[in-house]
């Protein structure tokens, strides 16, 4: 399978006032053409810094370091201010958390819809607004036409959220990148934006990076998924392997955490993983789940674990020296 | 849209009626006022006299229904003072003012918009240091000092610009640097949060993510809802400086409305301060009104209330 987007060793740094947050800790990861990666971590393991990071559109002070940062051929840190505002927006879009704030109170739908468009295809005024027209109907927003002239407080969140996703779609990407999009949705709408961002995925082929912190949403629309922890990924696999066979101590205790319906007693304690993520400011040695493993040992504590491949199946990554010693072993 | 212009006329309406009555009060019950025109040498029977001639023994609100019907003809009665009808005086000075006001307010908003915005683009370096030590000067010095030294640099040493007098449209240059500099620092402020806030804002990052141009997504995107607030406080200021242009006026000896005002009081000529004061009132009012009808053109939030 071509691959769209392939990242190697990507760090990003922000200074604090307590010393330099090393967000991003050196993250490998590739999205498939028309594929569905979904990133799964939890608040503040540098989920969000890394998507920025491929748009673009980290804050000035951070500093962000690659090995690689290949799109479709393209090297995005060596490209120049207007040629990644040309990739930007065309070629990749995203699609974000917070529907109520992510429009511009004072333009119409219309206007914010067709400008990206206008701008990097030279569209006429008119044809723009029939894509916007069938993009809209086909995110499930109804009297499409009527939309364009409305402003963004007179659309619920639910609806504003389906208009960013015609949005993101308007340039016809390559890749979208979804950050924690049905986070801030009610239960019910969730659900429909999961299953049409889904079917328009596979519908325009378009690759989806999906951010959530929500295993129950990855298990229903991801193809791969990366699981970080503290800036780094810790494990990647394909969503049936994942799911099937975890192998990494964070990933099982994240699956242990999810209620069982039938299994879950009512009113017993949810599992968790004891234990706070350790601070990322500084420099870092040894494993980063360390202090809240099942498996560590006092090697964990001094060497910091590479990805190791599974034997069985090359797609399926772990970072966890214990777990890469059973694969030695099975060998 | 139409509902919303219709509903704040009538709110504005109703505040000018406000305005009139308590201007009309407030000399009222500042004294006796047929004594105080007759002067202090004046004979029991002369202030009796005066009280019949101007009217002063009617019931109060006869004399108020009076003088609003005469005031919407803008018939305001003649000066006691001036040798003249209030409206021709105030013919005579309002253009005076207006021209002032508006050139100063013009060129507050030409130099405070871009300033602030350039401000918070370059938020700490030494361009929003530089912008905000230039506000800080305009707030700080006074304005018949700044007046001074304008005059002294530019009309004693250099002869570049007259001194004062309101003969040609050079006479107004300095004066108008001198009250523009006045409301500057503050509008220029306010255009710099409200752009700090507003790029920070998700719709930004939104707009960005769209690959706009960082001139589309300044001026187009953040400069739209930063404004909005500058609108309303460059209506105030305008306000404020119809009125409160005193100082500037007698500096550069500029025979405007706010000297009109200021010898009107200092001798009790009441016919003119009341139409000073209602004629500043109305021009308040009407700014608010424009200022509030530019706010919902420019969000249309605004709009349904």
């Amino acid at each position: 399978m071509k691959r769209i987007l392939e990242v190697k060793n990507l760090q990003v740094d922000l200074p604090t006032a307590n010393g330099t947050l090393r967000a991003v800790r050196g993250i490998d990861l590739h999205v498939n053409k028309g594929e569905m990666l979904c990133i799964v971590g939890e608040s503040g393991c540098g989920k969000s810094m890394t998507s920025m990071a491929l748009m673009g559109l980290l804050p000035k002070r951070a500093a962000i370091t690659a090995e690689a940062m290949q799109f479709d051929g393209m090297d995005l840190l060596s490209l120049s201010k207007k040629e990644r505002n040309q990739v930007r927006g065309m070629r990749m879009s995203m699609i974000f958390q917070e529907p109520m704030t992510s429009l511009n109170p004072s333009y119409t739908l219309g206007n914010q819809l067709c400008e990206g468009i206008i701008k990097h295809k030279g569209l006429s005024r008119e044809k723009a607004k029939e894509r916007a027209v069938y993009l809209l109907e086909r995110a499930g927003v109804p009297y499409p036409e009527k939309r364009l002239n409305q402003y963004p407080h007179q659309l619920s969140g639910g609806l504003r959220q389906r208009v960013i996703i015609a949005m993101a779609l308007m340039c016809e990407p390559d890749l979208i990148i979804a950050d924690e999009p049905t986070t801030a949705l009610d239960v019910t709408i969730q659900a429909q934006i999961l299953r049409l961002i889904r079917e328009l995925q596979q519908e325009f082929g378009t690759a989806v990076i999906f951010i959530t912190h929500d295993l129950g949403v990855v298990a229903r629309i991801a193809d791969r998924v990366a699981v970080m922890y503290a800036g780094q990924v810790v494990e990647t696999a394909s969503a049936e392997a994942l799911f099937a066979n975890p192998l990494h101590p964070y990933t099982q205790g994240l699956l242990n955490c999810i209620p069982i319906p039938g299994k879950t007693k009512p009113g017993s304690h949810l599992a968790s993983i004891p234990g706070v993520v350790p601070s990322l400011i500084g420099e870092f040695k040894g494993c980063a789940f360390e202090n809240r493993c099942s498996v560590s040992t006092s090697e964990c504590r001094r060497r910091t674990p590479n990805l190791a491949i599974k034997p069985s199946s090359a797609d399926h990554q772990v970072r966890c020296p214990e777990v890469s010693l059973s694969f030695q072993e099975a060998v | 849209m139409l509902v919303f212009v219709t509903r704040r006329l009538l709110v504005a309406l109703s505040v000018a009626l406000t305005v009139s009555i308590v201007s009309f009060l407030l000399l009222h019950f500042s004294g006796d006022l047929a004594t105080s025109i007759a002067g202090p040498d004046a004979t029991a029977e002369q202030v009796e006299k005066i009280r019949v001639e101007f009217g002063l023994d009617q019931p109060i609100v006869e004399q108020y229904f009076h003088w609003l019907v005469s005031a919407v003809q803008l018939n305001f009665g003649r000066s006691y003072y001036f040798q003249d009808t209030v409206i021709s005086l105030i013919r005579e000075r309002l253009p005076i003012t207006l021209t002032l006001g508006g050139l100063a307010l013009g060129l507050a908003i030409l130099v405070a918009i871009p300033l602030g915005v350039i401000a918070a683009i370059k938020q700490n370096t030494w361009i929003d240091r530089l912008a905000l030590s230039f506000a800080v000067i305009g707030q700080a010095m006074p304005s018949f000092w700044f007046g001074l030294t304008l005059i002294i640099v530019f009309a004693v040493n250099l002869h570049w610009l007259p001194a004062g007098g309101n003969s040609s449209w050079q006479h107004f240059v300095l004066p108008a640097i001198c009250l523009g500099y006045y409301a500057m620092p503050a509008m220029m402020r306010l255009t710099r949060t409200g752009m700090l806030e507003v790029l920070n804002s998700d719709y930004i990052r939104t707009a960005r993510s769209k690959g706009l141009n960082e001139s589309t997504v300044v001026l187009k995107h953040a400069l739209r809802n930063a404004v909005i607030p500058v609108v309303a406080l460059a209506a105030v200021e305008l306000g404020f400086m119809l009125g409160g242009s005193v100082i500037v006026e007698s500096v550069f000896s500029l025979r405007g409305l706010g000297q009109l005002a200021w010898d009107a009081i200092s001798r009790n000529d009441y016919p003119v301060v009341q139409a000073v004061v209602l004629i500043i009132a109305v021009f308040y009012i009407a700014l608010t009104f424009f200022a509030d009808v530019l706010n919902a053109l420019l969000d249309p939030r605004l709009r349904v209330r």
